[in-house]
């Protein structure tokens, strides 16, 4: 599926470079140990604005749920139409959520609580991005 | 005179905050609506400017209150559905210049101030409270209804205004460019449309609670026949169409199981309400409706979307501060007029509620019994956006008119109306009000 380019900002810089390196990291609030994406300037549990790290995480996780897309706002996903998009939840915790098309898994048949591995796929200006397989 | 931002200490959004201090002295006194239409035509009387000035002197005019003994202005700035000016396009100037125009170029065109109202609105002179409660009706009238309260104004207009453009909902701006910004793409990348958290919380509960999308079938029928009833209604002015359970289980799928239906259709309107103290109202032409609280949703979800979960938690704790504010339990609510845009939500809402009973899990379940506007359970007597179009206000409109016993063909038949709930939009992130017909 043709994804729109990604432009890294400042905040979501180090993200990116990492999915570049074929790497996921998450941004981690090193006072109280804990994950939050998307990235933010501050903790929301503490309000720190230090203390913010990247975190690699395993590139394991589950499906927690999905809808059908059969009419989006992006014009570049039109002719994909309709596509899987699944919520991941990571290993680490399942409190943090991505999104997946889930490449490989026919369309409506995505299995809830089903394993997944993260891969790097090129969006449109070669901008890598963590997608997710199903894995057994 | 600078307008501002209500301050987040206005919205009752904490718990345990007890009985609102100023429950039965705040009443809604007037209703104004502007026509509605699919999207603009271009034209200088039909622009969002235009519309808001129609509703806000109907509501007077509804009201019976000299223009002059106005002294509050409460609206909310935001008025796209979703459309927006397009780039590089050349400003209607045609239209623009045939009003007192301010620095904004597009104001009273895709976004609203006070300072453009009160500038093209010679008669609301002696305004000296103004304020912005963006985000809908929902949050402007709580702002309103606090103001009043607090004595910042004893007589108050409020405003929710929408433009609608030429072109699909939200496929104009990010969407339609060839990049996406780092951190927004996180979230946008995937190419959902708007109803996509709700259609992920829908299946959820699905899932959870063994109900099917056709269960809401009933609940697509009522609203939409309560909306034919609503003549300020877009589908009752432009496309008087009765929507069958067979039309609804063969609509498209926008993000399934989110169908065709299950989105709110984007429209033109505006809507005005004039809200005075209670010692005011006594006196006024319409029969006065008394709000006994307003309360706010401030949760968050700590993922991309909010789980079933964070969504029964959350509307669980808004419903108690609603009751304890109002000081009334689920058992004195007449009936309900919970947000329904996107209409699969409306479940969720009405389950925090506890209305007539139920618990999670079960309102799809009570959508298959009676809830028409003749029975004992009236559910969403407004017809919401659903039966309306998206203007977020149907409900409170209807709140206030139940109560009055103005309601027309819409009028509840099967119970006395006496104390509703209204307010949105989402289940985690909204305003409630709390109607009585009685101060106390
Ligand atoms: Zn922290």
């Amino acid at each position: 599926m043709s994804k729109q380019g990604v432009e890294p900002d400042e905040l979501s810089r180090p993200f990116w470079q990492a999915a570049n390196a074929n790497k996921l990291v998450i941004q981690n609030c090193q006072q109280c140990d804990r994950l939050q994406h998307p990235p933010l300037r501050k903790c929301t549990a503490c309000g720190a604005t230090e203390h913010l790290e990247w975190k690699p995480m395993s590139g394991r996780g589950q499906i927690y749920n999905y809808a059908v897309v059969h009419d989006g706002p992006i014009k570049s996903l039109h002719e994909d139409q309709p596509f899987n998009v699944a919520v991941i939840t990571l290993e680490e915790d399942s409190g943090i959520q991505m999104y997946s098309h889930l490449p490989g898994t026919p369309v409506d048949e995505v299995p809830i609580h089903g394993n997944v591995e993260v891969i790097f796929q090129a969006t449109d200006n070669g901008q890598k991005v963590p997608e997710w397989r199903v894995v057994d | 005179m600078a307008t501002e931002n209500a301050p987040a200490s206005i919205y009752r959004a904490e718990q345990n905050l007890g009985l609102w201090e100023h429950r039965g002295k705040v009443a809604a006194v007037g209703i104004g609506h502007s026509p509605t239409a699919r999207r603009w035509d271009g034209k200088a009387e039909t622009c969002v400017g235009a519309m808001s000035i129609l509703a806000l002197r109907a509501a007077i005019e509804d009201s019976g209150v000299d223009p002059a003994k106005i002294d509050g202005l409460v609206i909310d700035p935001v008025t796209t559905t979703g459309a927006f000016w397009p780039k590089g396009k050349p400003l209607p100037l045609d239209v623009i210049n045939q009003f007192n125009t301010t620095e904004q170029p597009l104001d009273g065109i895709t976004q609203l101030s006070v300072e453009w109202l009160l500038k093209n609105m010679p008669e609301l002179a002696n305004v000296k409270f103004t304020m912005y409660g963006a985000g809908c009706m929902s949050r402007a009238i709580c702002v309103a209804a606090q103001a009043v309260g607090d004595g910042q104004t004893h007589t108050c207009l409020v405003l929710k205004s929408w433009h609608n453009l030429e072109g699909r909902y939200y496929q104009g701006g990010a969407a339609g460019s060839n990049t996406i910004s780092g951190t927004a793409a996180m979230r946008n990348l995937w190419g959902t449309p708007a109803s996509f958290g709700t259609a992920l919380q829908f299946a959820e509960y699905c899932r959870k609670y063994g109900k099917s999308h056709d269960m809401m079938a009933p609940f697509m029928e009522n609203s939409r026949r309560n909306g034919l009833l609503f003549p300020e209604g877009y589908w009752a002015q432009h496309r008087p169409e009765v929507l069958t359970k067979e039309d609804y289980l063969a609509a498209r799928w926008i993000a399934k199981p989110a169908s065709l239906f299950d989105n709110d259709i984007p429209i033109t309107v505006s809507g005005a309400y004039l809200y005075t103290t209670a010692e005011r109202a006594k006196d006024l032409k319409q029969k006065p409706v008394y709000i006994l609280n307003h309360a706010a949703s401030v949760g968050r979800a700590r993922g991309l979307t909010p789980t079933l979960d964070e969504v029964e938690e959350e509307t669980a704790r808004t419903a108690k501060k609603i009751y304890q504010g109002a000081g009334i339990t689920a058992a004195d609510l007449s009936f309900e007029n919970m947000y329904d845009g996107f209409s699969l939500f409306h479940p969720f809402h009405l389950e925090g509620l506890g209305y007539r009973g139920i618990k999670f899990g079960e309102a799809l379940d009570f959508y298959q019994t009676d809830i028409s506007i003749e029975g004992p359970n009236p559910v969403s007597p407004s017809g919401g956006n659903i039966g309306s179009g998206r203007s977020r206000f149907w409900m409170h409109t209807d709140c206030i008119q139940q109560l009055q016993g103005r309601a027309g063909a819409r009028q509840i038949t099967g119970i006395t109306p006496e104390i509703a709930v209204s307010g949105g939009p989402m289940p985690v992130g909204g305003n409630y009000t709390v109607w009585s017909a009685t101060p106390d």
